[in-house]
């Protein structure tokens, strides 16, 4: 199964515009900040948007195309789509409410009814058969959801942001089953996340949307070693340079040159881990060709582990033990050195 | 307060049952039911749909379309009646195709009363029901499209369900206000007895000529219709089941 979608959709200050081809074989995450349109490129997929430009096909068929005036609506496109509210029916039972899509498609009432039983008891609810939504938590309600958009079998599964609303307990055992769930089915994934932690646990592929383009998109292992934009370098934690690289030098777009260890020519990203980064607090001696006189500006902890915002003639997070937070007395927000090695710098074309 | 203290100082209580029972106003009585039933219906079919149009299509004139519907609610209703008169009367332009085509008339008929009593309670079910259509989650329309569900599959198990109660609250208020419609029908559809004779028109005929114990009973009924509908309303307003 794949969805080939050419996507051009403008609404108030975005302009969606993507290229994004997606088959079975992996579970894609799509990432960025808020506002980047990612629920817009679902609603799309799904039809509840319309296309401006563009053209979708789902499984060799052009479900929609604004320049043939082909559209096929949401109903005609045989998708599940799990919503960041769950959305669902306040008027019927879980049970109703799982059956709604198969009898709605012709499926009789007793087998519809059947299948959604055996949705809920895969979903761990087998007690909420007759419950209506208002009587089931947050969690319940969005494995409800969840077993609504499984049961009718579609070929395209889209879940935007489908943990959000669910408060941090029950977070981790949804995320969990959502995992399997997503191993298991058949088809094209889709997860919305604005969350790096849900999107590597639960994708194979990242596909990062910022401003309405496509930035970056490849395995997750790739994208998070080396984020080819701002916003991926921050959610990944990893400090991103640009620049012009010649002779193991980069001069950044920024100002400043930095030493690698690589011989690459031309435009080129560097990637620095925040443990690469050294602080001292007085003018290093030694090997280390990269070092700035700086000024610890920000400080946070990220576990047991410290984060400092170096700011000097080049802007870096270095992350250190709480023992040399207190030995370099960067609380204060004092004068302190950085350096990184060469060899700590990734580099790789733009 | 003091019209209705008026009306229950006076109200013949020891001979509500008979005067009720008698045959002019057992006739008006079961005239009104069948007839404000009949407006009931035929402002549901009509009115629902339009008040859906109104709510969620965009169409040129829509603006003149809804001030036009809600006007008979602030309209005199003889004024209204004079208007049926020319529309749908003997020589009224509507009124004489449907004769040429189906051989019926409207004026001075029963179903002259349904016509005039539509006109009058119809905007009341329009209002109440495009403002439910408006107001209404259309998030869980969206998520049944998902699933596959037909425009009128999406209409019948989500959209109507949502909007159920409000449509309730308007059909109560539609039909009351039918029921006790006056001006229009008198204007319209005349006052002849077993035909045309409704309730309030019962009542008024009786105070007018003397008999004020069957005018004071059939009084007694609508005020007791209208309470019942105000309370069932006023429940529904307040959030108790």
């Amino acid at each position: 199964m794949r969805v080939i979608a050419g996507l051009g959709v403008t609404l108030g200050d975005l302009a969606l515009d993507v290229e994004l081809d997606l088959d079975d074989t992996a579970v894609v995450a799509l990432v960025g900040p808020n506002g980047a349109g990612k629920t817009t490129l679902v609603r799309a997929v799904a039809g509840l948007v319309p296309l401006e430009r563009g053209r979708l096909t789902i499984n060799e068929t052009v479900v929609e195309d604004p320049a043939a005036g082909i559209r096929i609506p949401a109903e005609g496109r045989n998708l599940g789509v799990v919503f960041q509210e769950h959305r669902l029916f306040a008027n019927l039972s879980a049970l109703e409410n799982v059956a709604f899509g198969l009898r709605a498609t012709g499926t009789p009432k007793a087998s519809a009814r059947a299948t959604a039983a055996e949705w809920l008891e895969r979903m761990g609810l087998p007690d909420a058969v007759g419950l209506r939504p208002a009587q089931l938590s947050g969690g319940q309600a969005q494995r409800v959801a969840l077993a609504r958009a499984l049961a009718v079998e579609p070929d395209v599964l889209l879940l935007d942001e489908p943990l959000a609303a669910v408060d941090a307990a029950a977070r981790a055992d949804l995320r969990h089953l959502l995992k399997a769930e997503l191993r298991r089915y058949p088809g094209v994934r889709l997860v919305v996340t604005h969350d790096p932690v849900e999107a590597a646990t639960l994708a194979d592929q990242l596909v990062v949307l910022e401003d309405g383009r496509i930035t970056q998109k490849g395995p997750l292992a790739d994208v998070t070693a080396r984020p080819r934009s701002p916003w991926v370098a921050s959610m990944v934690g990893l400090n991103l340079l640009s620049g012009t690289a010649a002779d193991g030098v980069i001069t950044l777009d920024s100002g400043g040159v930095i030493a690698t260890a690589s011989h690459d020519r031309g435009p080129t990203f560097a990637a620095i881990r925040p443990n690469a980064v050294s602080l001292h607090r007085r003018e290093p001696e030694g090997s280390p060709r990269n070092v700035w006189a700086g000024k610890a500006a920000e400080l946070y902890f990220v576990g047991d582990r410290a984060r400092v915002r170096v700011d000097g003639p080049i802007r870096l997070i270095a992350e250190v033990t709480p023992a040399a937070v207190a030995e370099l007395q960067l609380a204060d927000g004092g004068p302190v050195w950085a350096s990184v090695k060469a060899t700590d710098i990734d580099t790789y074309p733009i | 307060m003091l019209p209705l203290i008026g009306l229950l100082q006076r109200a013949p209580w020891s001979s509500l049952v008979r005067q009720l029972r008698a045959d002019e106003a057992f006739t008006a009585l079961r005239l009104s039911i069948v007839t404000s039933l009949g407006a009931l219906g035929l402002s549901a079919v009509f009115g629902i749909p339009l008040a859906w149009m109104l709510a969620r299509r965009r169409f040129p004139g829509r603006a003149l379309v809804r001030a036009m519907v809600t006007l008979p609610m602030v309209l005199p209703p003889v004024v209204g009646g004079i208007a049926l008169l020319y529309a749908f009367g003997r020589n009224g332009f509507a009124g004489r195709v449907l004769y040429d085509l189906t051989g019926w008339r409207l004026v001075f008929t029963t179903g002259g009363v349904i016509l005039a009593e539509t006109f009058v309670a119809m905007p009341f079910l329009i209002v109440t029901a495009e403002a439910a259509f408006r107001s209404m989650d259309r998030r869980t329309e969206e998520a049944a499209a998902t699933l596959g569900a037909s425009a009128a599959y999406r209409f019948r198990r989500v959209t109507l369900p949502a909007v159920a109660p409000a449509l309730a609250a308007g059909a109560a208020l539609t039909w009351a206000r039918a029921l006790g419609e006056f001006g229009a029908t008198i204007t319209f559809a005349g006052n002849l007895p077993g035909v045309t004779q409704t309730t309030p028109l019962l009542a008024y005929l009786d105070i007018e000529s003397g008999h004020e114990t069957t005018a004071l009973a059939l009084s007694l009924v609508l005020l007791m219709v209208s309470l019942l509908v105000l309370v069932g309303l006023r429940d529904r307003w307040l959030g108790s089941p």
